[in-house]
This record gives structure tokens, sequence and C-alpha cells, in this order.
């Protein structure tokens, strides 16, 4: 699990030091998952988490010195100068040499703690000469990769059933070993193994955080900007990760899944995925008929929308307005496309452009045509499209 | 006032007050248009005191609903109004009014002082505190709920809720002017009002702590105000502060709120210090160590603390020069955190120690405050803030801070200065009993939280993967152990103050105690220091 001799130390030592807990070091067999009493930082699979691994353990040592020496004083006093045992109080309160002295060494000592600190930080912000570049976009609640130059591009959102997760009744179904840490087959982050791979992270709505534990990487994505991070897996296998920045109802239900394939695997994926992409994509001049396009877009509802206007299109009362009878669904198809593409300022409704003119289309048909909605109208494709001009 | 000087303003005795000096006017003009310094100092530990057991209701409300993976009571959005909610009751209702509260009736009494500065305004300063309150529990039953972005309320997700987070704005602003009232008068009634005799370096160290503080609460409280109004009109009158799309940048505001955030924890921690340094001396049968160094520790801190703000935002994306001097600066703050703690250590090495409650209470802070500072410590370090950033990391290590360090402190001065408030000692025993369930009981909470965040828990989630079960567990017991505890410190409180039972308490009810507090009879009459006295 550990691969060098400090890191090990480090570890045993941490863990002799921080708890009389047992530790089940349970590790799963893929993912490095740690077990149910897990007591340190995940094991490192990339240099950069390496270092941050060897940091803290330095760090905790350090402290955990201090620590005893400073309170085995005072618990000496403690011990030893007590009223009841007749300890008459002496009457220094000042000595300057002293207090120099304990303002000296801890400068002193930080300034040793820095320095490997530091060469830490330069090197994780060194994102230059990458192998491979991704755009990881935030949406509320998932997560959309574009491999900028290969031109793959999917949507990466949580695997985990819902009936796993919600137990209101008491009578939730059993849990899957990945709960929460799993996202839909075929949409994990595919890299190369031991090639840096260099992450352009933005967002469509909100604040989020791109964070992978054994990668040693996190990094905020905001909606605006575009800010870059790094990382080299050193071996193969499957990371897992999650949001890190609130970003709201459903923030612990955004799962990163990293899997890292030796080149030649990863060139292979590659090249399925583009053919894989490719053939799914959708001619934007078809023209659908009305019942193909609501079995379509109930899909598109399901897997975007559902997630605050209800699978039963009631919304929830107060935050998400219910699309069932709702002006919007039932008003001008002009108006109800503008609000999918452009969203709502001020609320939690985003824009939705980022979706093929197809789904949108089918969606937006879906919506005026369930829930009693019964427009009996729908939107074509072409229409979607021209409408993005 | 005087005889002497009421025959000489040439007042009769039958003039709205009669001469006796413990004259208190009746109920409601006592309670409702109060002007004491004492009796405002004790609707604010009231108000706290009401603010912590609804805050901790609460976080009981989060730790259900985190006792077992799955959703089991809440619904995610309300589990996020439930974090945010918990985060700004316990600030700004909890810590930071007791802390005010301690100020208010400890201040005048320990400078000599008959009242705070300006009397009427101190009127003012808590009664803007209960319609804020109102605000926020109120935010609770507005359409779309209370704010539910975490304490922090960053954009573009604070933009999103509905009137809750109006409601959240509006009462931040009306804490933040309390608070700003609240600052002023402590400081003009230490620089102005001390007794003769006493020079600034004779002041108290609660005092100093509090002058210290109350500027920090001058400087920052605005700067807050500044950007909750931004997001304000961001929301509400079509600007772009922090909206990209109009040109804006929502790490601007990350920058405007920890620029507050961050001298905040010490305007929590400060006024701790100095019930510490009042009360380990006592226990001690010994003069604080350092008295001077402690002064200019404080004053570092303090000025320290403007300048680690975004040590907050490691994770946005700053430049590397920014990441390390926001690291190196960071790190700084800890060598006069380390003298302080060094000089009561010190304080107490070859002292005559004795362990009543307040005792208790203090040591308890001074070594889990401690702990709490080397989790900053190790939070400090960019790189591996990284991978703690927004964990459950994070959470322990302000809990240290905020709980068994202002908390802690804040019960400890309570129990300190309750003989002198009521007139009788409170129940020792009980006293201890309360410490020792309050301490193991934090411990089981907070404690599990430090290996939840190193494992990769992130924070403010309602559910989590199944590895992180067991420790949530054992947090959840001890967190409603914690909150069932505190039910006995109301209890303590409750008997010597409204049921008046315990024994008498002397002048100076605690013989190492130092400071012209106790010199006045207890309890402290209404009218303390109608005659200034003189400090040699």
């Amino acid at each position: 699990m550990f691969e060098t001799m400090k890191q090990r130390v480090a570890c045993t030592l941490s863990l002799a030091l921080m708890s009389p807990l047992a530790w089940a070091a349970d590790t799963l067999p893929e993912g490095n998952q740690p077990g149910n009493y897990p007591l340190n930082l995940q094991a490192p699979k990339s240099g950069i988490a390496e270092q941050i691994f060897n940091l803290h353990s330095m760090m905790l040592v350090v402290c955990l010195a201090i620590f005893f020496v400073v309170f085995g004083v005072m618990f000496y006093s403690i011990y030893a100068h007590r009223k009841s045992k007749g300890a008459q109080a002496a009457h220094f309160h000042e000595n300057h040499v002293v207090e120099v002295i304990w303002t000296v060494i801890p400068f002193v000592i930080l300034i040793a703690l820095c320095i490997p600190a530091a060469k830490t930080v330069i090197a994780q912000k060194d994102s230059s000469n990458a192998a491979v570049t991704v755009k990881v976009t935030g949406y509320q609640w998932k997560w959309g990769y574009n491999y900028l130059d290969d031109g793959i591009e999917y949507v990466s959102a949580l695997a985990t059933p819902r009936d796993q997760i919600d137990n209101y009744d008491g009578k939730s179904a059993a849990k899957n070993a990945h709960y929460l840490l799993e996202v839909e087959p075929g949409t994990e982050l595919v890299v190369p193994v031991g090639k840096k791979v260099r992450l352009l992270l933005t967002a469509n709505d909100v604040i989020h955080a791109w964070w992978v534990p054994q990668l040693g990487v996190k990094q905020d994505a905001i909606p605006g900007f575009i800010r870059d991070a790094w990382f080299k897996a050193d071996a193969p296998g499957i990371y897992r990760g999650q949001c890190a920045e609130l970003c709201g109802k459903d923030h612990g239900f955004m799962p990163i899944v990293v899997r890292a394939l030796p080149q030649a695997d990863y060139d292979k994926w590659k090249a399925d995925t583009k053919a894989r992409l490719a053939l799914a994509k959708d001619d934007p001049n078809k023209v659908w008929a009305l019942p193909d396009l609501v079995a379509r877009g109930k899909g598109v509802y399901e897997a975007n929308c559902a997630a605050c206007h209800q699978a039963s299109g009631q919304g929830v009362p107060g935050s998400f307005p219910a699309l069932a009878g709702s002006k919007v669904a039932t008003g001008p198809i002009a108006d109800h496309l503008g609000i999918v593409l452009k969203g709502k300022a001020g609320t939690a409704m985003s824009a939705w452009k980022q979706l093929s003119d197809t789904d949108i289309a089918a969606v937006v048909t879906y919506e005026r045509n369930a829930w009693g909605n019964n427009k009996g109208d729908l939107l074509q494709p072409a229409q979607v499209k021209a409408a993005r001009q | 006032m005087s005889h002497a000087q009421d025959a000489a303003l040439g007042h009769d005795a039958g003039h709205g007050h009669d001469d006796h000096h413990d004259h208190k006017p009746a109920f409601f003009q006592r309670w409702f248009m109060a002007t004491n310094h004492k009796d405002i100092g004790a609707l604010y530990l009231w108000f706290s005191f009401f603010m912590l057991f609804f805050g901790g209701l609460l976080a009981l409300g989060i730790r259900a609903e985190l006792w077992q993976p799955g959703l089991q009571f809440w619904k995610p959005e309300f589990f996020n109004q439930l974090t945010t909610v918990h985060a700004l009751v316990m600030v700004f209702g909890a810590i930071m009014p007791a802390f005010v509260g301690l100020a208010n009736i400890m201040i005048p009494l320990q400078i000599g002082a008959q009242d705070m500065a300006f009397a009427r305004m101190n009127n003012w300063s808590f009664w803007l505190m209960p319609p804020a309150a109102l605000l926020l529990v109120i935010s609770f039953f507005m359409p779309g709920g209370a704010a539910a972005g975490g304490w922090t309320l960053y954009p573009p997700l604070a933009t999103q809720f509905g009137i809750g987070m109006d409601l959240t704005i509006f009462a931040v602003h009306i804490l933040g002017m309390s608070s700003i009232m609240g600052s002023i008068n402590i400081i003009v009634t230490i620089l102005n009002m001390r007794a003769p005799g006493m020079t600034m370096m004779k002041l108290p160290m609660f005092c100093w702590t509090w002058l210290i503080t109350a500027y920090l609460l001058i400087a920052v409280m605005p700067v807050l105000a500044g950007a909750v109004t931004m997001l304000l009109t961001d929301r509400h009158f079509g600007t772009s502060f922090f909206n990209a799309a109009g040109g804006g940048d929502p790490v601007l505001f990350q920058h405007v709120f920890w620029f507050f955030g961050h001298p905040e924890v010490y305007i929590m921690i400060l006024p701790a210090f100095g019930v510490v340094s009042e009360i380990i001396p006592a226990f001690s049968r010994k003069k604080l160590f350092g008295y001077g160094s402690m002064v200019y520790a404080t004053a570092s801190i303090a000025i320290l603390s403007f300048m680690v703000w975004a040590h907050h935002m490691f994770t946005v994306g700053m430049p590397v020069t920014a990441q390390l001097f926001f690291m190196f600066a960071t790190m700084l703050i800890s060598v006069p955190t380390g003298v302080k703690v060094f000089n009561w250590v010190a304080t107490m090495w070859r002292g005559s120690l004795s362990f009543e409650t307040p005792m208790l209470f203090a040591i308890g802070f001074v070594s889990q405050f401690t702990f709490g500072g080397f989790s900053g410590l190790v939070l400090a370090m960019a790189a591996v803030d990284i991978n703690l950033h927004d964990t459950y990391y994070v959470v322990a290590h302000f809990h240290y801070v905020l709980v068994s360090g202002a908390l802690f402190s804040i019960i400890a001065g309570v129990y300190y200065w309750l003989p002198k408030w009521t007139g009788r000692m409170y129940d020792e025993k009980l006293g201890k009993t309360h410490f020792w369930l309050s301490t193991i009981f934090f411990n089981i909470t907070f404690f599990p939280m430090h290996f939840l965040g190193l494992a990769g828990m992130p924070r403010r989630i309602p559910d989590y993967a199944l590895q992180f079960s067991s420790f949530n567990e054992i947090a959840s017991i001890g967190a409603f152990g914690f909150g069932l505890t505190q039910l006995l410190f109301l209890w303590i409180v409750v008997k010597v103050t409204f049921l008046k039972k315990g024994e008498p308490a002397a002048a100076k009810p605690w013989d190492g105690a130092e400071g012209l507090e106790w010199t006045l009879p207890s309890p402290a009459p209404y009218h303390s220091w109608d005659v200034p006295p003189t400090v040699k």
C-alpha cells in the first residue's frame, strides 16, 4: 500500500501516536479506497500526492513533538505544583531571555517546515508540457469532460441509484461497494498512466471543485473563468473523488472517477470512444414525429431535470417551480426554449446549451406533453439550432 | 451619586431616584430600556445562551442525518440550510454576543468605571440583536427556505436562493451594526474611563484583548456589510459584481469575504485569550507570566490576521507567489500564538494550583485550543491544504478552535465571575461534572473528524460513502452527548441566578484572584464605582 520506507514509517508513527482505535485496513480491491476506520490520508498514487503525504507526516510529527513537550511541562505542573500537595507559589512573572528564546525557536522551526512545503507548491503549479489536456466543466450536479485534442466530449454523473440513497422510510436498497463514488459506465475520466494530464477547469452555474485525493489534485471550477491543474497517475487503476465546494442541493452526489490506463489501452479507448460518440451523434436537421420526440425527451428529462423539478414535474414548492401546468411549459414555445437555452438569472435554473439540439428539442417537447400539459406541439432540432444563433 | 454630590447639585431626595445605592428600575424599564452595563451584559449573555441552544439544535439535526449513510431525515436542500444557519447562529448569535456580554459586565468593573461610555447606545447595540436573530429563524419558513450556501455565502450559489437569503443579508447587516456600536463603546470606555492610576500597561488582560478585538471589529464589519450588499444588488438590482457573465468576478466575493472572515476568527478568540489570562493566574496563585509579551502578542496576532485571508482560498487557483506569501504569513501567526501558550504554561509552572471549574475549563481551553492551532498549522501548508480544504479536517480544526477554544473560555469566564454577578457560589460538583462530560463528548464528536477529513470526506454533504460511516456514527453519538451536557450548564446557572441556591459568595471568592472587580461586594451593586477607585 505504501511504496517508500519513509511513508511506511510516517504512517505507522502517526497511527501509533494518534489513535487508540482499532485500524481495519480492509483496502478495497480496486481504487485503493481506505477501509472502515481510515486514519490517514489516502495512499498517494502520484508524485504530488506523495509529497503531500510526506509533508503532512512531517508536520504531524513536529506538531505532536511540540504538543508533548509543552503539555508535558503543563501536566507536570498540574501534578507537582498543586495546592493540595502544599505547593507554594513562586514569585517570578517575567524572564526576557526565556521569552525571546521561545519566540525565536518556533520561528526557526517554521522556516524549516516552509522550505519543503514551498517546493511542493511550486511543483503543483507547474502545469507545463502536458501530454493530454482535458477541459473539465462543473454542472449542477455532474462533470463534463472534453478532450481538447481529440474532440471527445461527454458528461459524467452519479450512478448510485436513488433507491439506495433515499432511506426516509428505513427501507433503502442495499448499498453498492462504491456507494456515491461511482459514475455511469463509460463516463470516467480516462487518462494514460505516467503522463502529465492537464485539466482546464470551469463551471456552468456555480463554483465546484474537482478533487481526487490519491492524485493530489483539487482545483475550484469557477463560472466565467478558466483555471488549470495537473496530475500524473503513477499506476493503472481507478481513483475516486468528489466535488469539494458546496454547489447546491446535490453537492454530496457529484462523484469523480478517474481511470488510468497504460498508453496502449488508452489509445484503444480513445479510438473506441470517438467511434461510439460519432455513431450516437444526431443529425440536427432530422424531422421528428411527436411520440418519438416525447419518448426521447423523457430520458433527457430524467437525466438532467428531474433532480430539481422531480420526475413528476411537480418541483419542490418554494425552491424549484413545478412544470406541470406551469406558464413556461404551456405558454409560447419560444419562451420555453429560451429558458432552457439561457437559464434564468438569480435562480438555480442554469443554461443548458451544452445539450445537443435534438436533446433540447426532445426535452422541451416532453415537458409540453407530459403531466397533463397536453399542448400537442413540438419543437424540431432545427429550430433549436436556429435559436442558438 | 453620593450624598455630597447630590447636595452640591441641589437635588432633593425624592427626585426619581432615592439615595440608596442599589436602587433598581421597575421590571419593564430595567430589562427593556436597560442602560446599566450589568443588565445589558446579562441580556447579551442570556441571548447568546438561547442562541447556543438553537444553533446546537440545528447541529444535532446535522449529526442525526449523518449518523448513518443514506438520507434518513432531511432533504439535501434542507440539510444545507441547517449547516448554514447553524454556522451563522453560532458565530453571530452565540459566540460574539457572549463575549460582548462578558465585556459589558466586566470591563467597567475591571477598570473602575461607573458604566459603559455610551449607556444608551449600549441599549441599542443589544436590542438590534433579537430582531436579527428572528430574521435568521423565520428565514426557514420562507419559500425556498433559509440561506443554504454555507456561512461563507459564496456566489453564484448565493444568488440562486429565495427570499430567505435576503433575510440573512439583512440580519448580517443588523448584527454588524450592533457589533460596531458595541465596539465603539468598548474602545471609548477602556481608553477614557479607566480609574486614576490605571495606565494602559496595568490594564487587565481581558480589557486589553477586548480593546484590540474591538478595533478588529470596527475594521472588518463594514467589509462584510459591503460584501453582502454587493450580493444583494447582484440579486435584485442587476449589478454584476460577482457574475462573470456581466464582467464581474465570483472570486472577488471570496477575497472580500475572507478579508472580513479571517480577522473574524480572531475576533472570536482574542477575548478568549483575555478570559483565560485572568483565570489561570488566579488559580495558580501567581501573576500572569510575561504580561508585556502577552499584550504585544495579542496586537501582533491582530495585525497579522489582516494579511492571511487568502489561506482560505488556496484552491481557487492563485498565482504561485500569492500562495507562498499567504502560506508564510499564516504560519507566522503561530509564533505570537505560541508565545501566549508558553506564557500560560509558565504561569502555571511552580504555582500553587487548584482546580475549580473555571480553571478546569481554562486548562481544557489551553490544551485543546492548541490542538486546533496545530491542525491550523497543517492547513496553513498550501500544498497539504490542497488535499484537506473543504473536508472534515477543516471542520475538526475550527471546532477545536471555536468550541474548545472560544466556547470553553466563555464557560470558564461565566463560572469565574458568576459569584460576582449573583452573590452565590455555583454547585462545584455539578460544575466539574459539566467540565468532564463536555470535554469527553467534545472530543468524541470532533476528534474523529480529523480522520474523516484525511480520508477524504468533503464537508457540507448530507450523505457519504460507506468507508466514512464508523467515524460519523461516533461523532454523532458525541454530538448528542455534548448537546445534552449543556442542559446541565443551564441548570447550574439557573440554580444560582433564579432559584438563588448556593453558598453566599465573598467579595473575593477565589483567593488568588486579582483585579478591581474583586474589591466590590458580591453581588456587585447595581451602581458600582460611584467613586472611582485609585490604582497604585
